[in-house]
């Protein structure tokens, strides 16, 4: 059985933050393996292994109610706010099970239910949205705030600082979060930007800014529960998270642009491993049981494939659904249109 | 004459007008050290080095607006937009600045950049990544538009269009950068502008360009074989400009077009093609000009709703008999 509405809350101590990254972890190895099965819906997975502290930390202190975008690489933050990773994994296939029925796939996947306003392929695309999310949060007089996931590539958007100035001029309950993996697709941080120390951007704008070392997941969740406060209370804020892109830009990228040393040092830089150490040595958790934690999250993800592989595809009817509202016509197919056209003759 | 794909042919390209002329920079994401995201830039860094093979940060307007500038200011650049489907977010710079910098300036100057990219479906890539956007580029004035079906077109059409002095964006469909083909690069192409007759036919005429002209070619050959129809198939190779004459003769004797486009129906290539046809060849039509043309509607990641968002051998065929029973 997969686990629907499992998150991390603003009281989860590291066992549970432990468990949530865990679970991303292991959804991510178990959408490599889809590909690898010839499953997937396409090639354009992008995996956020070496990134989970970000999302766990960050949404365990986002509240019902309150939204979020991602960009492309967003498996883990939608798993960590309740994400239902089998419905996930079909999406991922292109089934008619997944959460947008196969229109949407990996770099498109959302609820709406869940707060979730869209995962996006265009890069800096779904950021401004939390600014409008903040407007109608602050008119409805809503105690909610709404996030926005990118990567450090998204910092060479113009879209990101008109969207910082408008949060800070509005006062908005916002927050940007950005996920430094320190490669912007084969594009290290330091080839796309002179000043990497991307918090004084935010600064500049007259938001809260802090730079966080993504290896220490309470370290993370513990600026984000300051932040996040902070932009309920009309002081919008920035988050830069510090990790390192454990695999390729897609699954099929084996990043031949970076030195293996460089490699073996970033992945040194795992918050999971770091967290299950952290609990063993402290004595909070023993091995066994930490093994028999994972164990269970395995069971579980690899349920998501089997959900995924056996869901039925889209009907081709399904095609023409959704481009507008549903009460309204649905376009018409250039089939009928020709059949039409010639019939006439 | 060697043998070698389309993505070695726009290299191939790229790397001789590279060679030939100082001028020429390359600027946009991931064209460097990675060597462009389907490879057309492989290599090219190392020949070349980084100040004329530019890795961008990701920034498409910019690099849209520097390469503007560039082209004003003496350089010859190439900039290159990962996906067409980025277009929107470079729109101002190619629209209201390099489309018309020429004729708002009176003649002062010229923007001969090129605008290098890739459309189309094929590859689950969702509806953010797999769009045909040629009509919001034909739809621009002061805008030049490409779009090679063939080996020999990304060479030859790429050489061409590095060569004229306005803007010209240059299409290429991520379904044909493996497909390979024999390429002469001392052959005389044909010339810039001129579409070209890849088929004699007389029953009717089918209008293609891009990777939509294979399939009209593999349904003329079902159309032979199966029904003893005779199509011709026209590659129009570039968009903007039209060589309508070309068209003219084949439809005037065939009473009979088709235009096929992978973009969607609704007020696009397709739509004005078919529209020019019947201004210009009414007395001659036995039927209406048919669009076979995407759907109006995004492009779905199920590899089964992608594949019928756009025209396939299958339908085009299906078609040309409906029009000849």
């Amino acid at each position: 059985m997969t686990e629907k509405n499992s998150m991390p809350g603003s009281n989860s101590g590291l066992p549970d933050l432990y468990r949530h990254m865990r679970r991303v972890r292991t959804f991510e190895e178990r959408v490599g393996e889809l590909f690898v099965r010839g499953k997937s819906a396409g090639s354009m997975l992008h995996l956020s292994v070496g990134e989970e502290s970000a999302a766990v930390g960050v949404c365990s202190h986002m509240h019902d109610g309150d939204t979020f975008t991602t960009h492309h690489r967003g498996h883990g933050i939608f798993l960590a706010r309740g994400a239902d990773p089998a419905r996930m994994m079909a999406e991922i296939a292109g089934k008619e099970t997944g959460y947008c029925h196969g229109k949407g796939g990996s770099m498109h996947i959302a609820d709406m239910g869940l707060g979730h306003l869209g995962a996006n392929a265009i890069v800096g695309g779904g950021i401004p949205a939390v600014v409008g999310a903040g407007l109608a949060a602050r008119n409805g007089k809503k105690d909610v705030v709404s996030l926005a996931f990118f990567g450090d590539g998204a910092t060479g958007q113009g879209i990101l600082y008109e969207s910082m100035n408008m949060a800070a001029l509005w006062r908005l309950p916002v927050m940007f979060v950005c996920i430094n993996n320190q490669y912007g697709m084969g594009t290290r941080i330091d080839q796309a930007t002179a000043n990497p120390r991307l918090h004084e951007r935010a600064e500049a704008f007259g938001l809260v800014a802090r730079t966080v070392d993504g290896l220490e997941v309470e370290e993370v969740a513990d600026a984000a529960a300051e932040l996040i406060a902070g932009a309920r209370a009309g002081k919008p804020a920035f988050l830069a998270i510090e990790c390192y892109r454990f695999y390729g830009h897609a699954r099929k990228d084996k990043s031949p642009y970076r030195a293996e040393a460089e490699e073996a040092e970033g992945r040194n830089k795992d918050p999971v491993l770091r967290a299950r150490t952290k609990l063993i040595e402290s004595g909070i958790m023993a091995e066994t049981d930490l093994d028999a934690m994972d164990a269970e999250i395995a069971q579980e993800m690899d349920a998501t494939i089997d959900f995924a592989v056996s869901g039925n595809e889209p009907q081709m009817s399904s095609m023409f659904r959704d481009v507008y509202a549903p009460e309204e016509a649905e376009p018409e197919p250039v089939r009928t249109r020709i059949e039409r056209i010639l019939a006439r003759q | 004459m060697i043998e070698t794909t389309y993505r070695g042919a726009l290299r191939q390209a790229l790397t001789d007008a590279m060679q030939e002329n100082e001028a020429v920079v390359i600027m946009g994401e991931e064209v460097g050290r990675y060597g462009g995201a389907y490879g057309v830039t492989k290599g090219l860094i190392d020949e070349f080095g980084e100040d004329r093979v530019i890795d961008t940060p990701i920034s498409e307007a910019a690099i849209v607006g520097a390469a503007v500038g560039a082209a004003m200011a003496g350089l010859r650049p190439v900039a290159e937009l990962m996906y067409v489907d980025f277009i929107g977010m470079t729109m101002d710079q190619l629209a209201n600045q390099a489309a018309k910098i020429r004729y708002m300036f009176g003649g002062q100057i010229g923007v001969p950049m090129i605008l290098r990219t890739q459309g189309g479906t094929g590859r689950s890539a969702g509806a953010q990544h797999s769009q045909s956007l040629e009509a919001y580029v034909m739809h621009t004035p002061g805008l030049r538009l490409a779009m090679p079906a063939t080996v020999e077109d990304a060479y030859h059409l790429l050489r061409q269009a590095m060569k004229q002095p306005d803007p010209v964006v240059f299409i290429e469909h991520k379904g044909l950068y493996t497909m390979k083909g024999e390429l002469d690069t001392s052959a005389e192409p044909a010339a810039w502008g001129k579409a070209r007759v890849m088929r004699e036919g007389s029953d009717v005429v089918i209008v293609s360009y891009s990777r939509q002209l294979h399939h009209a070619l593999a349904a003329a050959d079902t159309l032979e074989k199966e029904n003893g129809i005779q199509a011709a198939v026209v590659d129009l190779r570039t968009l903007n400009p039209i060589d309508f004459a070309t068209i003219r003769p084949l439809v005037e004797q065939a009473g009979r077009a088709m235009v096929v486009s992978e973009g969607v129906m609704t007020a696009g290539v397709a739509a004005e093609l078919a529209a020019r046809i019947t201004e210009e060849c009414f007395d001659y039509l036995e039927d209406p000009v048919v669009r076979v043309a995407g759907e109006d509607i995004p492009i779905s990641v199920s590899p089964l709703l992608e594949k019928h968002s756009v025209p396939t051998p299958e339908f085009i065929t299906e078609v040309a008999r409906m029009m000849l029973k």
